[in-house]
């Protein structure tokens, strides 16, 4: 067999811009995992459904196990990894600590980022709600319980900061 | 996954160019389905036509009394859209349904409807709507356009660039989700359009989407509850797996059909 | 109580890296050169492999090396063990079929291991699996869990009948006895559904061998790494184990599926030498639904006699356990020790037989799931004496009461002693804080909605602080169940604790500290738990069976003991008083009746210069080591409220409340508890709902991935009402009981008597599916409208 043909692809991944040659097949997930040592964003499953994958592209949620690293060309990426100002962490991540919405963790990146994704979408959104936009992350440990308080509270918390910049 | 060779045309030309010259060639809208059936091998295209740098395939607009939806426009995009949500809130309320956030960003209407996957939940509405499915060559009804199960009447270097939808005066979708993959067990689009009155079922049929035409006649009587009353519909032709038999699907269908008339 | 002490609900340590995605589980490992391992999975159920061609895979772009069950064999690598010896009712030993890590001639499972393919990326090695030629003669499959004795076909020649062992347990004389002079029996068939672990993180390893040290390191998904490399040393012969380091680093949820010794993590670390390079396996989804170990699969008939006056005079229970092609790690010990010990529940049952028969099929292993044995346990009990109670016309509630165990000690007839508890207590308050009082007028409020509303209740027990080592040891367990704990002072006064417990999102390196914070009032941030490494922590027997706070952190009681024993020994000195005169609190250490004092960071500064006192009579240094093994198991209990609401024209249940009230003994940190709880609440409630693993008649999984194996979402779950009793547990210095386990152990048959009050029937089988409830509802519409 022949050597699978490799193309360019350059992207900015959180603030950085960066570029590679890589096997067309591969996905944005191996990219940030293997090639940029990202491991923050996690791989739970086959299927498009745990969301423990997800990140986001150009301001968007999506799951990075689903979408070809080539098709990020151009993109804006934001990870885990890029969601905290240096020491500073962004409230959902705050709130995931102070509600205890997190155990083993793994889940955790993804849940984080599909909730801020959330709170950027809906503002605050009730209880009801954050259950039904949680479709598309699975958590073994918590029951959810914790996490629906720590969306509720981060939510809450990033449209405060939001005055907070309207009224500056 | 297995290698294959990536494109990325600028135009709908230029995709058709591809799916004509290139061997084995299958277009990515989305990839919320194509790209999971790759990476368990159970697709295998040797080139992928990337649609996502084909600007005007996007656009919501409308052209008199239609709303025309760009192939490539996501399923956020349309739940999100005023245009959709005045003017067919049930559309709107579909595409915000489908899947969960996440793959409602990536996910297309031109991509669910090309593949005509019998557990989603477009189909349902361009049948039901009476939608007109524009491709680069021609214009083709939703009646003539699903074919049976992953079959459409597309040609093999056919794109679908937009899908126009005529407003209806009612309107709603009603999805009984699989408890597992939260795709469409059932899922029922109710569509009145002056005397116009169109049923159609997505995920159980075991030949896709199809129009319930005993719900049609009843309710063209009268577009209320009451004239569903007694009917029902026969369990065989329907998928049956472990989460539904046949026999539930078709209880399912009457009860999502007399909730989507309810709604609409 | 401090703000960061014993019963202060501390924010977690361990958030920081979760959060800010700087965790570093097994697949976040990267050694240099590392390549990719990927298993050929036999398809069939049961199979002969008459032909195994790898020629054309070895040859494949990228390939570094194919191996086969003769390899394996060829470098003497053993098969995989069963630890925990089962004798039948005859005296004869549990049948165990041999488990070698990749295939001897023959499947035995879809998903068992055939061959694997090491290649420099992993496409590289599926591609490669592919070009395997196997030529397969199918053999006929047995998978009905009851009907696997009868079957004509047997999976292994040293087990008849496809029987492991028919084990028994109690006295069969005067349970007969006592069935003879009852006024009442209530019957009852139960399945106790298949489920799949499902923890986030599917497992993973890495092997990599040092040919300059001759020694490998395995970097694992385990939940105990020193029973891995105990194992995969003295039993599979990989190496020595002063030649073998295992690493769990950080592990993404266990839930019971990572106790055990796998082939993978086995083939990994043994391949790594084969081919000179580390190799990385890492399970994708499907593959851990193929091979995780599985949990549950029972098939019971149990009768309850009871008396004229609603008092239970004797339980006896069959039960048939499906134990999955080969016998995993401690398979054969769930379906008894932790199972049919459990069987007097809450209640003073004068007698008890049970038999349970451990059979083999053509389906991935079983073993321990969250619960392990005791939901299985609970759900017999809690689904009779609901039922019971139903046919005698009494209250559920009040049928409970009398029959509750009120005094402590006590002996049940099934080896328990119960050490402390009070049940009636757990059961009012979850009954306050559920209002079942108001039940009545929220059922007639659903019902004018057309829906069904239902309440049952669970009050269960379980046996936890698994366990004391010479107990286990007669009841056949391979290993001693104890824990260890080191703890060393640091010159400046910061601590790392060393322990054998390994957390996988307990908490531990929290709730850990504060223990030691307590103690020795050092600061949190001082204080580092160290776990994980066959390396760092010389031994331990991992967390399983909700024992790391009842033994785990009672071996570091006894090491801080020791710690502030030595360490008084030098404040002396530095104080001039008599060590007897020295008073330790709040960090500081005391002469009692004075104002003199000094800083523990003082003292262990002290104890390492050494200076101020004599080495002959007292050692440098301040590090204490400590091996816990605990007198008894433990006793958590509670009771917990479901309330069910069906939608009978769709099938569809809503949770509509669930209250959980919890005897853990005393809580270290309420809020990692009740995280516990919301957690095993959830898994409880998926295995009454949405959860089951179904294999079809030809042993194919049908429920292979997250489209049709339902996990539960946030949206099919309410948010928990959580509530708690104390009753210290007498048998450890922190009088804790266990948390981990509880929810899941309770929750489905709260759950499955709120569906057979809310249907009217007690046929409703888990999973409670909405096409399973929508058949209930529709026959029990058909049998009121032909009354």
């Amino acid at each position: 067999m022949a050597q699978t043909p490799k193309i360019a692809v350059a992207m900015t991944v959180n603030g950085q811009d960066v570029s590679a040659r890589l096997e067309a097949r591969t996905l944005l997930v191996q990219y940030l995992r293997e090639g940029l040592r990202l491991t923050g964003t996690h791989v739970g499953c086959d299927t498009s459904q745990c969301g423990a994958c997800v990140v986001h592209v150009d301001g968007k949620a999506v799951k990075s196990c689903t979408i070809l690293a080539s098709q990020c060309e151009g993109a804006q990426v934001v990870t885990i990894e890029g969601l905290a100002h240096g020491d500073k962490l962004h409230p959902m991540q705050e709130a995931f600590r102070e509600h205890h919405g997190l155990q083993c963790g793994f889940c955790t990146p993804g849940m984080i980022m599909t909730a801020v994704d959330m709170a950027q979408r809906l503002g605050t959104p009730d209880e009801h709600t954050i259950r039904e936009e949680l479709e598309g992350n699975i958590c073994r440990c918590t029951g959810y319980h914790n996490i629906v308080k720590a969306i509720d509270a981060g939510c809450h918390e990033m449209a405060k900061g939001q005055h907070r910049q309207a009224a500056e | 996954m297995y290698a294959f060779t990536y494109l990325r045309p600028g135009s709908v030309r230029g995709a058709s160019k591809a799916l004509a010259t290139k061997e084995n060639a299958k277009l990515l809208a989305g990839g919320q389905t194509l790209l999971p059936t790759m990476k368990q091998r159970l697709a295998s295209p040797d080139h992928i036509v990337d649609l996502s740098q084909i600007d005007d395939l996007k656009n919501i607009e409308q052209k008199g009394r239609r709303i025309v939806i760009g192939a490539m426009a996501t399923h956020a995009s349309v739940a999100s859209s005023a245009l959709v949500r005045d003017n067919i809130p049930a559309l709107a309320a579909l595409a915000g349904g489908i899947g969960d956030p996440a793959v409602r960003h990536r996910g297309t209407i031109g991509g669910s409807v090309a593949n005509n996957d019998p557990a989603a939940d477009y189909p349902a509405a361009v049948l039901a709507l009476g939608a007109t499915i524009h491709t680069n060559k021609r214009k083709l009804a939703a009646d003539e356009f699903f074919a049976g199960l992953f079959t459409t009447a597309l040609e093999e270097d056919e794109v679908i660039t937009k899908i126009a939808f005529p407003m209806p005066s009612r309107a709603a979708y009603q999805k009984f989700r699989n408890p597992a993959s939260r795709y469409a067990l059932v899922g029922v689009f109710v569509a009145k359009r002056g005397r116009d009155i169109r049923v159609t079922v997505t995920g159980a049929g075991s030949n896709g989407v199809f129009r319930w035409s005993e719900a049609e006649a009843a309710l063209s009587k009268r577009f209320s509850v009451k004239s569903l009353e007694g009917l029902s519909i026969s369990a065989s032709g329907l998928n049956g797996d472990i989460h539904a038999s046949p026999e539930y699907r078709a209880h399912l269908i009457a009860v999502m059909t007399a909730r989507a008339v309810a709604a609409a | 109580m401090t703000k960061t002490g014993i019963g202060a609900s501390v924010k977690r340590k361990e958030d920081q890296r979760f959060i800010t995605g700087s965790g570093q589980y097994t697949d976040d490992v990267s050694r240099p050169g590392h390549v990719h391992a990927y298993f050929l999975r036999s398809p069939h159920a049961h199979a002969v492999i008459r032909r195994l061609d790898i020629a054309a895979a070895k040859a494949a772009p990228g390939v570094l090396g194919v191996f086969t069950g003769d390899d394996l064999a060829a470098d003497k690598i053993g098969g995989l063990i069963c630890g925990w010896m089962i004798h039948s009712k005859d005296g004869s030993a549990m049948k165990a079929g041999a488990h070698p890590a990749l295939a001897q001639g023959k499947v035995r499972y879809v998903g068992d291991h055939v061959a694997v393919v090491i290649a420099e990326t992993l496409a590289e090695a599926r591609d490669g699996a592919e070009k395997i030629i196997v030529d397969y003669e199918v053999l006929p499959a047995v998978i009905d869990t009851a009907g696997a004795q009868a079957a004509k076909t047997q999976l292994h020649d040293v087990a008849p009948r496809n029987t492991v062992f028919e084990w028994a347990i109690g006295d069969k004389a005067a349970t007969e006895a006592a069935f003879g002079a009852a006024h009442h029996v209530t019957k009852i068939d139960l399945v106790n559904n298949r489920l799949v672990p499902n923890a986030m993180e599917p497992r993973a390893a890495i092997g990599e061998y040092d040919p300059g040290q001759g020694a490998y390191t395995l970097w694992t998904t385990s939940q105990n790494p020193h029973v891995a490399r105990l194992v995969l040393s003295a039993f599979i012969g990989i190496a020595p184990e002063n030649k073998l380091r295992v690493i769990a680093p950080d592990v993404g949820g266990g839930f019971g599926s990572k106790i055990f010794i796998y082939a993978e993590e086995t083939v990994a670390v043994w391949a790594s030498k084969k081919v000179g390079r580390p190799v990385k396996w890492v399970s994708d989804r499907t593959e851990a639904f193929l091979s995780d170990a599985h949990g549950r699969d029972h098939v019971t008939h149990a009768e309850l006699a009871m008396d004229a006056k609603g008092k239970i005079l004797a339980l006896r229970v069959k039960t048939i356990a499906n134990l999955g092609a080969y016998l995993s790690t401690f398979s054969s010990s769930v379906p008894t020790y932790l199972y049919a010990t459990l069987l007097s529940g809450q209640y003073d049952i004068p007698a008890i037989y049970a038999e349970v028969d451990a059979v083999y099929t053509n389906t991935a292993p079983v073993d321990a799931y969250r619960g392990a044995g005791r939901p299985e346990a609970t759900f017999v009990v809690e689904r009779i004496i609901e039922t019971a109670a139903r046919q005698m016309g009494l209250d559920p509630a009040d049928l409970r009461k009398r029959n509750f165990v009120r005094k402590f000690p006590h002996q049940t007839p099934v080896i328990m002693m119960y050490d402390a508890g009070d049940y009636r207590a757990s059961l009012d308050k979850a009954m306050e804080i559920a209002d079942v009082k108001g039940f009545g007028k929220r059922k007639r409020e659903a019902a004018r909605r057309g829906r069904l509303r239902g309440l049952g209740y669970s009050t269960y027990i379980e046996a936890c602080g698994i366990a004391p080592s010479q107990a286990v040891g007669s009841l056949g367990a391979g290993v001693g169940l104890w824990e260890s704990a080191e703890v060393r002072v640091n010159p400046t006064g910061s601590v790392e604790v060393l322990t054998g417990s390994h957390a996988h999102g307990q908490g531990h390196e929290t709730t850990f500290a504060q223990l030691v914070s307590e103690r020795l009032g050092v600061p949190m941030e001082s204080i580092n738990i160290v776990h994980g490494d066959t390396d760092k922590v010389q031994f331990g027997m991992g967390t399983y069976g909700s024992r790391s706070g009842a033994v785990g952190m009672s071996a570091i009681v006894k090491a801080l003991d020791k710690v502030e024993a030595k360490a008084k020994k030098v404040a002396a000195h530095l104080l001039e008083a008599a060590e007897a005169d020295i008073d330790f609190k709040d960090g500081k250490f005391t002469v009692k009746g004075t104002d003199k004092s000094v800083a523990f960071a003082d003292v262990a500064l002290n104890a390492y210069v050494a200076h101020k006192f004599p080495t002959s009579e007292i050692e440098p240094g301040l590090k204490e080591g400590a091996f816990y093994d605990p007198t008894n198991f433990t006793f958590p209990a509670g009771c917990h409220i479901c309330e069910v609401e069906i939608d009978p024209e769709t099938g569809v249940t809503e949770i509509a409340n669930y209250t959980a009230v919890d005897d853990f003994g005393v809580l270290i940190n309420p809020m990692i508890v009740e995280g516990q709880v919301h957690g095993g609440i959830a898994q409880g409630i998926g295995q009454a709902l949405t959860e089951g693993a179904v294999y079809d008649a030809s042993g194919q999984l049908l429920t292979a991935s997250y489209m049709d194996y339902c996990m539960p979402r946030a949206d099919n779950l309410p948010s928990f009402k959580l509530g708690f009793t104390e009753t210290r547990c007498p048998s450890n210095p922190l009088g804790i009981k266990g948390c981990g386990e509880a929810g899941a152990i309770a929750a489905p048959a709260a759950v499955m008597n709120a569906m057979t009050d809310a249907l009217g029937t007690e046929a409703v089988a888990m999973p409670a599916t909405p096409q399973a409830v929508w058949k209930v509802a529709q026959s029990q519409q058909k049998l009121a409208a032909a009354e």
